[in-house]
Formats: C-alpha cells, sequence, structure tokens
C-alpha cells in the first residue's frame, strides 16, 4: 500500500502519522507538502494529519482545505482512493466539503487532551474492517475545536446511512450525539477527532489505532 | 474602496464562546443581558467597482463557513 501524507504549515501530527503507516505497511509514506499541485502517482491512501494548520486562522482547517493539494486529494478521492483526516485533518476535510457538518470550539471551551473510550458503530468500512461492531475502543484526543455540529437532517442522514464510523462513550467535546468520526457517502472518506496514529505500540499503552491501519492494509491490499 | 464583512452563527449553532463572554459579564454585576453571541468581522480593501457578487463569492469560498455561519456584507466607500 503506498501512502501520502499531506503537510501543511502548523501540521504536527504528520510524522507520527508516518511513522504509524511505515510500521504497519512496511512503506514509508510519500510526505507531500501543501503547494505541490498533485500527488505522486498511484497512491492507494492518503492521510491529512493532525495539527494547527495556518495557526487555525479565519476557522480550523479553513486556510488548508484551499492549499493547492487539497484539490488533488478531492480529485482522489471522488476517484474512491481512501483518506483519512485525523483531528486537524478531519476540520480540513469538512472545510473542503469532502465530509459534511462542522467542528466547533469545544462545548466547555476547553482544549482536551486525554484518552477516550469509543464505540464502533460501523465496522463495515474500509477503516473499520478490523473492529467489531459495538466494540470499545480507546484512542487519545488532543484538540480545542472537536465540537461536531451539522443540522438535524445531516445527523439523522449520518446516522441512517451507518456513516457515523466512531462514537464517544462519554461527553468530550460537545459534540452533536457524541459523534468522533464520520464516513462520506460512498464511505471511502473518514474524519474523526481521536487519534489512533498515537495507539500503535506496546510502548503506546495500547494499540487500538494499529488496527485501522491494518484493517485498512487488508481491504486496500499490499 | 472598502468593504466590512460581518460573520455570524446561524441561529441555533450553539456558541460556546458567545455563552462564556455572557457568563463574565455576569460575573462582572451587568444584569439584563439576555444572551451574547460573538462572531467576526473581517475588513477588505477592494479595487474600486469590485462587484457585489465577487465579495459574495469570497464569503461562499472562504470567509465564512455556510454551514454554521451567515455572512453579511457591508460597502464603506464607493469610487
Amino acid at each position: 500500500m503506498k501512502s501520502a501524507v499531506i503537510v501543511f504549515p502548523g501540521s504536527n501530527c504528520d510524522r507520527d502519522l508516518s511513522t504509524a503507516l511505515e510500521l504497519v505497511t512496511g512503506r514509508k509514506p510519500e510526505m507531500v507538502w501543501h503547494r505541490e499541485t498533485e500527488l505522486p502517482n498511484a497512491i492507494d491512501f492518503i492521510g491529512v494529519p493532525g495539527g494547527f494548520s495556518y495557526g487555525d486562522y479565519l476557522r480550523s482547517g479553513a486556510m488548508a482545505a484551499r492549499s493547492p493539494i487539497m484539490r488533488a486529494v478531492s480529485d482522489a478521492a471522488g476517484r474512491g482512493v481512501p483518506v483519512i483526516g485525523i483531528c486537524n485533518g478531519f476540520q480540513v476535510l469538512t472545510e473542503a466539503g469532502l465530509l459534511p457538518g462542522a467542528l466547533m470550539r469545544n462545548a466547555a471551551l476547553k482544549f482536551v487532551c486525554r484518552e477516550v473510550p469509543l464505540r464502533i458503530e460501523n465496522s463495515q468500512s474500509l477503516f473499520t474492517a478490523s473492529y467489531d461492531a459495538g466494540e470499545e475502543i480507546a484512542f487519545p484526543v488532543a484538540h480545542h475545536d472537536g465540537n461536531y455540529q451539522a443540522d438535524e437532517g445531516t445527523l439523522d442522514r449520518l446516522e441512517g446511512e451507518g456513516r457515523v464510523a466512531f462514537r464517544y462513550l462519554d461527553e468530550v467535546n460537545g459534540s452533536a450525539r457524541r459523534i468522533a468520526g464520520i464516513l462520506n457517502d460512498s464511505g471511502n472518506v473518514l474524519g474523526l477527532m481521536p487519534h489512533p496514529e498515537r495507539v500503535v505500540e506496546p510502548a503506546h499503552g495500547r494499540t487500538d489505532g494499529r488496527r485501522l491501519f491494518e484493517g485498512l492494509l487488508e481491504t486496500v491490499g499490499a | 474602496m472598502k468593504a466590512r464583512v460581518f460573520i455570524t452563527l446561524k441561529n441555533g449553532v450553539l456558541d460556546p464562546q458567545g455563552k462564556a463572554i455572557h457568563h463574565a459579564l455576569e460575573g462582572l454585576g451587568f444584569s439584563g443581558v439576555n444572551d451574547v453571541r460573538a462572531g467576526k468581522l473581517i475588513e477588505l480593501d477592494l479595487a474600486d467597482g469590485t462587484a457585489d457578487a465577487a465579495i459574495e463569492d469570497m464569503c461562499r469560498k472562504l470567509l465564512a463557513n455556510t454551514v454554521i455561519e451567515n455572512f453579511r456584507i457591508e460597502r464603506l466607500e464607493d469610487a
């Protein structure tokens, strides 16, 4: 599996994501600077990492979503290439219109930085195939703007179509229906606030996140 | 010419910042504040004759996230 990790000014989880992908796929991802207009050839997977792209100016993810490379990412997503947006990456994907809704300031106004329990709501997706439906896992979160909001119609549609992939078990940031991660309508784009790439080795305390990448590798193929 | 763009959260969208400001006002003893909503003001210095439609396009494509925000444009001076 040949993967690409997009790097914006202010990304800070790009190397963690790269390390996690290399660990699982055995191949070092291509790091793609945001000013590029094209992705490397034959990319099987794109990661949009966490961080504080453009210092969260205007709105979290707003500037990054308009970077030149995002047009190529949108095109690739349209062709069915799996794309994951983690934390700031999730914010970028909503701002780019690849995922519905918006991520607003945490309801309690505090930066939340801790491990949170999550439930796998859909184990049939490209990204969650290695988990069981209803399984409870935990990933760390570290965000100020993770409060997922969308109108009721959109939320109902996400729920009805099985596009809520991850849900918080507890109150974390005020997200509507405790949504932690969602899929696009074709199922090849996932955005989530928690960080799977931070729990991939036993030394991290748990390896729940490793399975996300392993499942992806299995469904996408080596 | 100059234009101001006012960006506000749509009705019904939770505004934690506005809420915190509201609490702080109450803490300072200001009573009678029913609600507070926080927004953004962006000032644009534009080429003379820039069409309204162009400014609206800027708002839709970048300045506002129309999923959660409304925008209002105010032209300050015209050449």
